[in-house]
C-alpha cells in the first residue's frame, strides 16, 4: 500500500484547525456544482415511452399474488402445509402465506388431507362461502383421488367429487417443494383466466345456439 | 400397577351371587349370559372388595358364527382389573343389554359398536348411529360387510 508522503503531521490543537480549514475550505471550492443524476437518461426514456398492457393483466396480477388460503386441513397432509408456511419453505416468498379461519376472506382452498363423506358437506359449505374469483388445489393422494383410503366406506374418492379443483399435487404427503410448485402452477393458470365472465346467452351477440 | 385379577376366581362369586349366569370363565376373562349382563356389572361395580367404579372400554368382534362384546374394567379404589365377555348369537337382530346406567363411558362406546358392527344395546336411551350418517347402509366392521 502506498504511503502518502503529503501526509501532515499534527502536533497542536492550532495546526489541527488549520489542517480542519483548509480541508473544508478546498471541499467548498470543488462543490459549487450539482453532481448530475447518473439516473438520468432513466427519466428521458420513460418520457418516450408508454407502457402498454391490458386489465386483464392488471388483475390477474393482483389475484395471482395474493392468494388467501381457506383452512381446510382434515388430516396429515395439513403438516406439510404447516411447514411450507413455516420459515424454512416460508410460501411468503410467493406473498400467499396468510391462512384465513374463516372462508369469506379466502380465495384458494388448500386441501390437505383424506375427505370423508360425513365432513364433505361442510367442506362444500366453506367452498360456497368464498367469494369469487376461487381457486381449488388438491394436495396429496387422498385429496386426489382417495389414495389409499379410495375403497373404504365412508371416505370422498377425491375432492373433485365435491367441488372443482384447478390443480392436482400428487404425493403422500407431497413434499413442501411439490405444494410450492403446485401454487406455482396455479398462478399461471390465473395468469391466463380472463377477467370478465361470459355473458348469458341472452345478451350475447351473434351465435345463437 | 394395576393387577389383572384371576377371572376365576372372579367367576366364582360372581355365580353365586347371580346364579347361572357364567358361562365359561378362563385367567383371563369371564364369559357371561347376556341376559344376566346387567346383574353381574352391577355386582362387579357395587361389591365392597370388588368395587370395579371405572370402565375401561367396550368393544365387539365378530366370530362369523356369533358376536363378541368385551368390557374391560377397572376398581380405582383397589387398583385392580377385570375383563368380562358376552356372546349374541342372533346375526339379523343382535342384542346386549346396555350399562349406560352404571358407567357413564358406555354411552358413546355402546353408539360406536350400533353403529359399526350392527350390536343394538337394550335400555340405551339413545341408540343411533354416531360415525356415520342416518341412512348407511350395513355395519362395515362386519366381517361379511361388502361395499
Amino acid at each position: 500500500m502506498e504511503v502518502s508522503r503529503n501526509r501532515e503531521y499534527i502536533y497542536s490543537q492550532d495546526e489541527l484547525d488549520r489542517y480542519e480549514g483548509r480541508v473544508i475550505e478546498e471541499l467548498k471550492a470543488n462543490s459549487t456544482e450539482p453532481i448530475p443524476d447518473p439516473d438520468e437518461w432513466l427519466d428521458e426514456e420513460l418520457k418516450r415511452n408508454v407502457l402498454v398492457t391490458t386489465v386483464d393483466a392488471v388483475i390477474n396480477w393482483g389475484r395471482r399474488s395474493s392468494l388467501w388460503t381457506a383452512i381446510c386441513f382434515p388430516a396429515c397432509c395439513a403438516f406439510e402445509l404447516i411447514a411450507v408456511n413455516g420459515p424454512r419453505f416460508d410460501l411468503s416468498r410467493f406473498g400467499m402465506e396468510i391462512l384465513r379461519a374463516s372462508p369469506r376472506q379466502a380465495d384458494l382452498m388448500i386441501t390437505a388431507g383424506t375427505m370423508t363423506w360425513k365432513m364433505a358437506p361442510n367442506v362444500r359449505r366453506i367452498y360456497n362461502q368464498m367469494p369469487e374469483p376461487k381457486w381449488v388445489i388438491a394436495m396429496g393422494a387422498c385429496a386426489i383421488s382417495g389414495g389409499i383410503f379410495r375403497s373404504s366406506y365412508n371416505v370422498v374418492p377425491g375432492y373433485n367429487k365435491i367441488i372443482p379443483v384447478d390443480v392436482y399435487v400428487p404425493g403422500c404427503p407431497p413434499r413442501p417443494e411439490a405444494l410450492i410448485y403446485g401454487i406455482q402452477k396455479l398462478q399461471q393458470k390465473i395468469a391466463k383466466a380472463p377477467v370478465l365472465p361470459d355473458l348469458p346467452k341472452s345478451l350475447r351477440k351473434g351465435k345463437q345456439e | 400397577m394395576t393387577v389383572a385379577l384371576d377371572a376365576k376366581d372372579i367367576a366364582g362369586r360372581v355365580d353365586g351371587a347371580v346364579p347361572g349366569s357364567v358361562v365359561e370363565s378362563t385367567v383371563e376373562c369371564i364369559l357371561v349370559d347376556a341376559g344376566s349382563l346387567p346383574a353381574v356389572a352391577a355386582f362387579l361395580r357395587d361389591t365392597e372388595d370388588l368395587k370395579f367404579d371405572y370402565l375401561n372400554y367396550i368393544t365387539a368382534v365378530d366370530y362369523y358364527s356369533y358376536f363378541e362384546v368385551v368390557y374391560r374394567m377397572t376398581s380405582l379404589v383397589h387398583n385392580h382389573s377385570v375383563v368380562v365377555k358376552t356372546r349374541c348369537y342372533d346375526r339379523e337382530k343382535p342384542a346386549v343389554p346396555s350399562v349406560v346406567g352404571l358407567w357413564q363411558t358406555a354411552d358413546f362406546q355402546e353408539r360406536e359398536i350400533y353403529d359399526l358392527m350392527g350390536i343394538a344395546f337394550e335400555g340405551h336411551p339413545n341408540m343411533r348411529r354416531i360415525f356415520l350418517w342416518d341412512g348407511f347402509p350395513g355395519h362395515p366392521l362386519r366381517k361379511d360387510y361388502l361395499q
